[in-house]
């Protein structure tokens, strides 16, 4: 056991530790809030904020349609497609990072792009009506093709929890499908559904690799600027600021993991 | 994860009595249900086929396997590949050697401190890549910090919920205590009751652990780029200035390895929930 605790104490104490005190530091070692004074003007609470929407676009957007796309298979009554679907969603769920910025370039990339010319050939280029695959939306985009399927492995087990003697009774009492979801369907899931898309959200705001390499770095956001600052492209004065953004991070994914923690236990009191 | 969203795929598979009025219902919801799944499938494929079609074009836009049989020659790539092969072996043997008694020891001595492990072992998802490795590069020492070692030693960290998840799968669908219990009185020692009897049967879930832990290992871009070391993926998004059909071509190769890896797993997890099934049986 001993190993073990050592192990994660050192591992994840230290930079944490570092991090909270460098984040009240001066790049001189002197006491200070004036890097917390940056992170809550300008440029710096511009990118929270823009990771913040970017979370919440590709947390909520995701987590909806995640819900019907697993009820889609759940209800299903091909075992082969639930067995390609069980493992495609572990696949892709877990499929962030570069991969994804270079597939979606070949599909998508202006010009030259599979799907581009596809369309391109129908008079539909999306080049040409506003799409955008490098800026702010281009990420969130491509984002959704792991949320997505993060979701559908989140929330099946609790749509296998909804039991069809729920739904008899609510028939027996004369309950249409509308009323049947609106008073016992969903009020069941709403938990699991709050807590996939509060993972969800927790996975967007974290994620670094795909948004950098998308957007070469352009795009604002704050796990960029944390990075930013890392490869030394800090203005001068500021070296600090990476500390107190990593800091902000952190304080909002624990609160996403409390909450998460919190709908996790409201749900499994039904799905037993 | 894997394993309770697969037992939960197969166990809703109630199909009631034809019911007159219901009927036309399901056949209605039968349809919108297709559409659902042929947007969604056409969604997640059209942009692998663009990768592959991509990575199988030259520069004059021919069918060519030009771009993954070039890729081993290209420069840095295997230096790259070298790299991240034993980030991986390094990061895979520190993490069961650490992971594997612990999770054996909490199950066997202290099944009080389950709780405590599942908060323990959560924590590496709300500290992630990005805000690590700023605690990390300052607060190394140097000895390290000029070592790529640096990066497993975080990596084992990263890949722990995983792992610990995993290996807690597994112990529990064993009869540990039973095993332990045979193996001591039979005059086995505790390297040997490891080694011989736990271990074999913790097969499944020692493989998913060591597969997630290489997939994890190959893919990570962002702390081994800002720690200054070109691995796989380093490599892939540098290498994407200099030819576009290269890079894809890398990248799929990264794909199709990692997918291979992961649906090993898949595989893993359900010979695992087959067994725990048959034990539930017996009892």
């Amino acid at each position: 056991m001993a190993p073990f605790f050592i192990y994660t104490g050192v591992g994840l104490g230290v930079p944490i530790v570092y991090i909270l005190r460098n984040a009240f530091l001066t790049f001189q070692g002197k006491f200070t809030f004036s890097n917390l004074d940056l992170l809550v003007h300008g440029i710096y609470l511009k990118g929270f904020e823009n990771s913040l929407l970017l979370s919440a676009i590709t947390s909520i957007i995701p987590g909806i349609l995640g819900v019907f796309l697993a009820y889609a298979i759940v209800t299903s009554n091909s075992a082969v497609l639930k067995r390609m679907v069980a493992t495609a969603s572990a696949v892709l769920a877990n499929f962030g990072g570069i991969n994804l910025t270079f597939i979606f370039i070949a599909a998508l990339g202006e010009g030259t792009g599979v799907i581009t010319v596809l369309l391109n050939h129908i008079g539909l280029n999306p080049w040409n009506h506003g799409f955008d695959l490098y800026n702010f939306y281009g990420v969130a985009f491509v984002y959704f093709y792991f949320q997505l399927p993060l979701m559908v492995l989140v929330i099946t087990p609790a749509l296998g929890g909804l039991r069809q003697s729920w739904r008899e009774a609510a028939q027996n009492m004369g309950a249409s499908n509308w009323r049947y979801w609106r008073h016992v369907g969903i009020p069941v899931l709403m938990p699991s559904i709050l807590g996939g898309v509060l993972l969800l959200f927790g996975s967007s705001f974290a994620a670094y690799a795909t948004a950098q390499t998308l957007t070469l770095g352009t795009v604002t956001l704050s796990p960029i600027q944390i990075g930013d600052t890392v490869s030394g492209n800090a203005i001068a004065g500021e070296a600090n600021i990476g500390f107190a953004i990593a800091l902000g991070m952190l304080i909002v994914l624990s609160i996403t993991m409390i909450f998460y923690g919190l709908a996790r236990r409201r749900a499994s009191k039904w799905l037993r | 994860m894997v394993t309770v969203a697969e037992s939960y795929f197969f166990e809703n598979e109630e199909v009631g009595p034809g019911e007159t009025p219901v009927k036309r219902r399901r056949k209605k919801y039968r349809i919108w249900r297709l559409v659902v799944l042929v947007i969604a499938g056409l969604y997640f494929l059209a942009p692998l086929y663009a990768g592959f079609r991509f990575a199988l074009q030259n520069d004059s836009g021919k069918f060519s396997f030009w771009a993954f049989s070039s890729l081993p020659s290209e420069q840095g790539f295997s230096a790259a590949f070298f790299l991240s092969m034993r980030l991986a072996i390094f990061t895979a043997l520190v993490e069961l050697i650490l992971m594997v008694p612990t999770a054996i020891f909490v199950h066997l001595r202290l099944p009080k401190l389950r709780p405590v492990m599942d908060f323990v072992t959560i924590l590496p998802i709300v500290v992630p890549p990005i805000v690590l490795i700023v605690g990390v590069l300052g607060s190394a020492p140097l000895f390290l910090k000029e070592s790529p070692y640096l990066l497993s030693i975080f990596y084992v960290v990263l890949a722990m919920p995983f792992v610990y998840r995993s290996l807690d799968a597994g112990l529990s669908a064993i009869d540990l205590r039973t095993l332990v219990e045979a193996s001591r009185s039979l005059g086995g020692s505790w390297i040997r009751t490891l080694w011989s009897v736990i271990m074999p049967n913790l097969r499944a879930a020692l493989l998913s652990a060591t597969a997630l832990t290489l997939a994890l290992v190959f893919g990570e871009y962002t702390m081994a780029n800002l720690d200054g070391w070109t691995t796989m993926p380093v490599w892939i998004a540098q290498f994407q200035q200099s030819d576009a059909h290269v890079t894809l071509a890398a990248s799929m190769a990264l794909l199709v390895g990692t997918w291979l890896l992961l649906s090993l797993i898949v595989a893993a997890d359900r010979s695992q929930s087959r067994r725990r099934s048959r034990k539930a049986g017996t009892r």
